[in-house]
């Protein structure tokens, strides 16, 4: 490598904390969400960690059922709208949309930089909120509970949300502006890499969905504030008319966590089978429809809540419907890989656990998409297994198998590959010991959201806490060698897993332009046939 | 199409990440284009609010409607029309390069801004002296239902009013810009995305008279 490329790394110029505060650079801005995100996600941990020690009892022995509401309220509203929602997009699209369509940096990089600051007021409200005692509503804020009956900080943490959503309405602007309008010579739609075709549609699910729970926040927040009435049933409002346009936003907020992940997924995939990907288009055009047909099932969170049984009939079969992009997604995931050349690094690990929990996470997903069913599983903990499945067993599977692919290229630093491996594993069984029994004792009738419960529950209880432990364990360690890398030299080459793609074609950690001339694209993305055919030829 | 690989034409306003000037203003327009429609879906939240309750409660909202004065909603209309025009004139004067046409419509701009807010402050002082504003001060003689009205209009016109004030905020950026001689043939994009949000604001206003002032009306 040539260390004078690396010493004009982003990295190093210029310095200063305020050339990081005040920076544009797309790169640097990815780092600072990187690190504000693994603040909450600990927040949210810890949070975790007090729920799974108060379920390691049948007695309501460690909070009280007030202070519980508290907890289980801020680990779903720190995890969701200030971890998941921008985890991929915010850190591994941030640093990666530009440098994928060739181009020096976002459309608006100003702009990118206000999402940030955006991000941190909001969290700073919302942790604000809980420094004044906490908020009780579950992340959801029904109503009427959340804008009449709660005497809690629901203003301001509801506030701290409304906020942290024009983050990401801007983060998703800006890359969807970008890859129609700086994509480099040659780079045609059906080239890009799949992470690009998922941050596309997630960014559509961004920029539609996230404006309407933000006006839908604003009401709860003039009812409560100003003594309007809105969703106020005593003069005739509709509690359920916040349902809708709550979950308008919230269903399709799932795939705002799960489109980036399988992204990620669909590079590493590739780069680890060393095989174009299978049906490449449909898995392009299988983003689009998850996005798009996502928007169509909100109603079955509320199969239980007064909806009309017709249409709860027609959400349940869109439900059904949009099933079949994921699974078109798994499938051809699992046909790339038959018969490639599969590399055992440490990013196969988070390839292979993802795939394995997101399709129980789908799975399972089919059984509350159900009508009959759900009346039996609804507000169960079958529910609370169905989505952590798909938003920790994907989506942080996917985020973690991201960072551990993108690390060398966004630090210039290896970390060691055995504890990679291991991490993934620990990950791996913790997370299936921690939600699996909880399938079961949901399907035995065990409710969220109560901190205590019947005697016969308490195995799988404890089950679930040590897998916790477990688990948590896992995350620890990550952040123990990703830091410790950081005390390395920087010493990564350019391509250390020997993929293709714009980004492992410039140094590690890239400049700060990333490309020293602008690139020409002539290839199809995951050429890796073609490559080692040029290579044998050389 | 442009050929992106052409060397930079050193436009000052042309920033380091753009190849032109051209591909700058494609992605502002693109850019502004997406955040209307955020906008779109922001707005729709209220409507959908505004669709249910008005199929639920008709009656409370012909009797909502009657205290809304027309007349005033109506100038209020023609102001806003008139703004838009002002508007597409000073994009116009900057595509042209007529800093005088810019300054004058950009002023004319502000100023039906300014005439709209004045108008719909003196609405919601009205709505305060006659107990419609929604809650404890609400007048226990009417329908209940119609906080529900009444929150919505307040919602709905608050929203607006709120986007007219940043509206005439951008004008005021845009007639500083213009007064220093910023815009040119080649370089007129932030006119241009500023009048397609004003355009915008006033385009929400068309919907909303109608659907808050003239309920009833026809007849």
């Amino acid at each position: 490598m040539n260390h004078d490329i690396k010493a004009g790394s982003y990295l190093d110029a210029p310095h200063g904390i305020a050339s990081w505060l005040l920076t544009k650079d797309h790169k640097r801005i990815a780092l600072l969400y990187l690190i504000s995100i693994t603040v909450f996600f600990i927040i949210g941990g810890i949070f975790a960690a007090g729920i799974r020690t108060e379920l390691m009892t049948p007695e309501g022995d460690l909070f009280t059922a007030d202070m519980y509401n508290k907890v289980f309220t801020l680990h779903g509203v720190v995890m969701i709208f200030f971890f998941l929602i921008p985890s991929i997009p915010a850190t591994l699209g941030n640093f990666l949309v530009p440098i994928m369509c060739g181009a020096k940096d976002l459309a608006f990089p100003r702009i990118n930089l206000l999402s940030w600051y955006l991000y941190v007021a909001g969290a700073s409200l919302t942790i604000g909120a809980v420094a004044l005692g906490g908020v009780d509503t579950g992340w959801t804020f029904y109503t009427p509970y959340s804008s009449m009956a709660s005497n809690t900080n629901v203003t301001l943490a509801a506030l701290g949300v409304f906020i942290a959503g024009f983050s990401s309405i801007l983060t998703g602007f800006n890359f969807i502006v970008t890859i129609h309008r700086m994509r480099a010579p040659g780079l045609t739609w059906f080239r890009m890499p799949l992470f690009l075709w998922a941050h596309y549609a997630t960014s559509l699910v961004m920029i539609l969905g996230t404006p309407v729970v933000a006006i839908t926040i604003l009401l709860v927040g003039a009812e409560r504030a100003l003594g309007f009435a809105i969703f106020d049933p005593r003069v005739g409002g509709d509690p359920v008319l916040f349902q809708h346009l709550f979950w308008f936003y919230s269903h399709p907020a799932v795939y705002i966590m799960i489109l980036p992940a399988m992204g990620v997924i669909s590079e590493l995939v590739a780069a680890v089978s060393r095989k174009q990907i299978f049906g490449y288009s449909f898995v392009a055009y299988s983003s689009l429809a998850i996005a798009i047909i996502g928007f169509l099932v909100w109603g079955h969170h509320m199969f239980v809540s007064s909806q009309s049984i017709y249409a709860g009939l027609v959400f349940s079969i869109i439900t059904m419907i949009v099933a079949v992009p994921s699974a078109v997604k798994t499938f051809n995931w699992t046909a790339t890989m038959y018969k490639g050349s599969i590399t055992w690094d440490s990013p196969t690990y988070w390839v292979l656990g993802f795939m394995g929990l997101f399709l129980i996470g789908g799975l399972t997903g089919l059984f509350l998409g159900t009508m009959g069913l759900d009346v039996h599983l609804h507000d169960t903990y079958f529910v609370v297994a169905h989505f952590h499945y798909i938003m920790v067993g994907g989506g942080v599977m996917g985020f973690l198998g991201g960072v551990h692919f993108w690390w060398p290229k966004m630090t210039g630093r290896i970390y060691p590959e055995t504890a990679g491996k291991i991490a993934a594993v620990l990950v791996f069984v913790g997370f299936n010991l921690t939600f699996f029994p909880q399938f079961v004792v949901g399907y035995l009738g065990m409710p969220r959201r109560y901190h205590a419960y019947p005697e016969e529950f308490q195995i799988l209880n404890v089950l679930s806490t040590g897998g916790a432990a477990v688990l948590g364990a896992g995350y620890l360690l990550i952040l123990a060698y990703l830091v410790a890398s950081f005390f390395k030299p920087r010493n990564a080459p350019a391509n250390p897993w020997g993929a293709t793609g714009l980004e492992w074609d410039i140094p590690s950690p890239p400049t700060t332009f990333n490309f020293e001339h602008d690139p020409v694209v002539t290839e199809d993305a995951y050429d890796y046939v073609g490559r080692a055919r040029k290579a044998r030829e050389n | 199409m442009e050929n992106p690989n052409a060397p930079h034409e050193h436009h000052p306003a042309l920033q380091h990440h753009f190849h032109s000037m051209a591909q700058q203003l494609e992605a502002s327009v693109l850019g502004m284009w997406v955040f209307l429609v955020t906008e779109v879906m922001f707005f729709g939240g209220l409507f959908m609010a505004y669709i249910l309750y008005r199929s639920l409660y008709p009656d409370a909202w012909l009797a909502g409607s009657q205290e809304l004065d027309e007349f005033l909603g109506g100038l209020n209309t023609v102001v806003l029309i008139c703004s838009s025009l002002t508007m597409a004139l000073a994009v116009r004067a900057a595509q042209v390069g007529s800093r005088k046409g810019q300054i004058v419509n950009l002023i004319l701009t502000i100023v039906f801004g300014t005439v709209f807010l004045v108008v719909k402050y003196f609405e919601y002082a009205k709505k305060f002296e006659h107990h419609l504003v929604p809650g404890a001060h609400f007048d226990p003689a009417r329908d209940p239902a119609q906080q529900l009205y009444f929150s919505l209009y307040f919602m709905m016109t608050g929203v607006h009013a709120l986007h007219m004030v940043v509206g005439i905020g951008l004008m005021l950026v845009m007639l500083h810009m213009a007064w220093k001689g910023r815009f040119s043939a080649e370089y007129f994009a932030p006119v241009e995305i500023s009048g397609l949000y004003w355009h915008f604001v006033d385009i929400v206003w068309i919907f909303l008279f109608p659907l808050l002032y003239l309920i009833g009306k026809h007849h």
